[in-house]
């Protein structure tokens, strides 16, 4: 199955709205997923039997900095039986002033993506709507900020103790 | 405070007063690194494991950001500091990709990357076997399969220069060529080796006592396996042929010849840790059957030559074009993918790089799969994931 076939199954199951374009500049063609349907995808995907992607790749969440004043997620997805790969994003504009970027959670669909979104909260500081245990998973619980964001400061003490190197 | 946190103290408040709350690791011999597991037991049943992370995080991510591709080089090996080449390869790989420049590299460069990669595959499933048997009771294999490790860490030291953190594969080629009677050596270590897995196969593999402790220990259904992302030896112990040297077949695998051990239940079901274990010896076989071809080829038809410049292909600036690219490859543990974002032309340094760690991947089954089990047994459950903290943390 082609990208372009599995463009056409998603738009013909959820609606062309779903897609909110494509990228098919680089090596890997991406498709543009509306950020609250990324788990209904990603099901159809998985159950579906002409694409049957099993398997979740990787999950990264992406800050795309502060003139962009955007936040993604990006899935690579691999199947199986059809030894396909297929990469999905989600992303929304936030402003940083007011909240923080929440996206909904996929775990319940791959068990996987329940630690790779604990990282993704806690390096890139993205909230998981419905994830079962959204803790830190690298840094300790009480650190305070996110250090993959692009205007993240170096913390200069943690715990009254200076970090110095 | 999040209101996750509050629901984990509050469960183990809750555990600590019907149940105890034990403590396995940071610093327990059998964790393999500064892992810590906060284990739920009743009795000797382990009712729940909350595994704990991060105390070897070296901010990989945040320091890629700030370095160019070739300077990461030398990060990337401290992932999976147990087999740093196949880290390397997979990265430069990756870049090689973006430069457009993959088709370019030379066959002898190609090779010598294959053979030093299955070189340092032995080396780390070495340590996963004779650690293993430590975990389980046995001594005697940790001792004999470290010494013969060390021929292999002598052999890369005199290519590379180090022990462990090698540094040698390096985008549009190799730091050196190999030195003057590389390939000979090589030869006479796969001749030494081979009447030595025999050895350990009676020694360790038939051995009734480490039957007993592993086979159906810590059954991982297959279904499990690739729900919960787990790869490499995990996900071929569970009986499915998956290997991406075969599914994608980079570099120059597509032309060697080799074969997929998988899991079969020879001893108890499918999947359990004997599965994994026997997984791992399999695959230090077909290693070194490769590593033979490999020779093959460099003795032959890829000869070293006089003006041969294993820097030749390397770019004057490593500035690929902006986009995405996301490289999977078989590592030592399992599927390693690194995931670029590239932005700004003129720039070497990546907008963002994740680390797609198999380790980590395999890791987080083992909630599921300890669920229930005795405290000995989640000892051979945890042996047989065989991880490296150093690529769970990053």
């Amino acid at each position: 199955m082609s990208f372009e076939d599995i463009k056409l199954l998603l738009a013909g199951k959820f609606g062309a709205e779903i897609i909110e374009g494509e990228e098919t500049g680089g090596l890997q063609p991406a498709l543009l997923i509306a950020p609250d349907k990324i788990a209904d995808v990603c099901l159809e995907l998985r159950n579906n039997s002409k694409t049957y992607f099993d398997f979740l790749s990787c999950l990264t969440g992406v800050d795309y900095g502060a003139e962009a004043g955007r936040f993604g997620v990006v899935y690579h997805l691999a199947s199986m039986p059809y030894q396909l790969q297929l990469t999905l994003k989600i992303s929304k504009e936030y402003d940083r002033a007011n909240g923080e970027p929440v996206f909904k959670s996929i775990a319940d669909v791959y068990r996987t993506a329940d630690w790779h979104e604990r990282e993704a909260y806690d390096l890139v500081g993205i909230f998981f709507e419905g994830h079962p245990d959204l803790r830190r998973i690298l840094l300790p619980d009480d650190w305070e900020g996110y250090p993959l964001r692009k205007d993240y400061k170096t913390a200069e003490y943690y715990k009254g103790i200076k970090i110095d190197f | 405070m999040t209101d996750a946190l509050k629901a984990y103290h509050q469960k183990i408040a809750d555990a600590s007063v019907e149940d105890m709350v034990l403590n396995m690791g940071p610093q327990h011999p059998s964790t393999h690194g500064v892992l810590r597991l906060e284990l739920i037991t009743d009795g000797e049943i382990v009712k729940e494991v909350i595994p704990h992370m991060g105390y070897l995080h070296r901010c990989f991510e945040k320091h890629a950001e700030s370095l160019t591709y070739q300077q990461t080089i030398p990060f990337t090996d401290r992932l999976d500091y147990l087999a740093s080449m196949n880290n390397s390869h997979a990265w430069v790989m990756g870049v090689e990709r973006m430069l457009g420049i993959d088709q370019d590299i030379p066959k002898r460069v190609e090779y010598i990357r294959v053979l030093v990669c299955e070189m340092n595959r032995i080396a780390s499933h070495l340590i996963a076997v004779g650690t293993y048997g430590i975990d389980i009771g046995a001594f005697t294999p940790f001792l004999w399969l470290f010494k013969d490790r060390e021929h292999i860490m002598g052999m890369l030291e005199w290519a590379s220069g180090s022990r462990m953190l090698y540094n040698y594969i390096w985008v549009g080629g190799l730091f050196y060529d190999l030195p003057v009677g590389f390939e000979e050596r090589c030869r006479e270590f796969i001749n030494y080796f081979k009447p030595k897995m025999v050895e350990l196969n009676q020694l360790l593999t038939d051995n009734q006592i480490f039957i007993s402790r592993t086979a159906n220990v810590g059954v991982l259904p297959r279904d499990v396996a690739i729900n919960y992302g787990c790869s490499g030896p995990m996900l071929r112990g569970s009986g499915l042929k998956w290997d991406l040297r075969r599914i994608d077949g980079y570099s120059v695998y597509p032309e060697l010849d080799f074969d997929i051990p998988v899991g079969a239940g020879l001893m108890g079901t499918v999947g359990d840790c004997w599965d994994r274990y026997k997984v791992r010896i399999d695959e230090i076989e077909q290693s070194l059957k490769i590593m033979e071809q490999c020779l093959d080829r460099l003795q032959n038809e890829l000869k070293r030559t006089v003006d041969f410049d294993p820097r030749a292909k390397l770019p004057r600036k490593l500035t690929p074009k902006p986009q995405d690219y996301y490289i999977r490859c078989e590592g030592a543990k399992g599927e390693l993918g690194f995931y670029f974002i590239h932005s700004d032309t003129r720039s070497e340094i990546p907008f963002r790089a994740k680390v797609r760690a198999p380790s980590f991947n395999n890791l987080s089954v083992l909630p599921e799969i300890a669920k229930g089990v005795m405290i000995a047994d989640l000892i051979a459950i945890v042996g047989s994931i065989d991880f490296v903290l150093g690529e769970v943390d990053r």
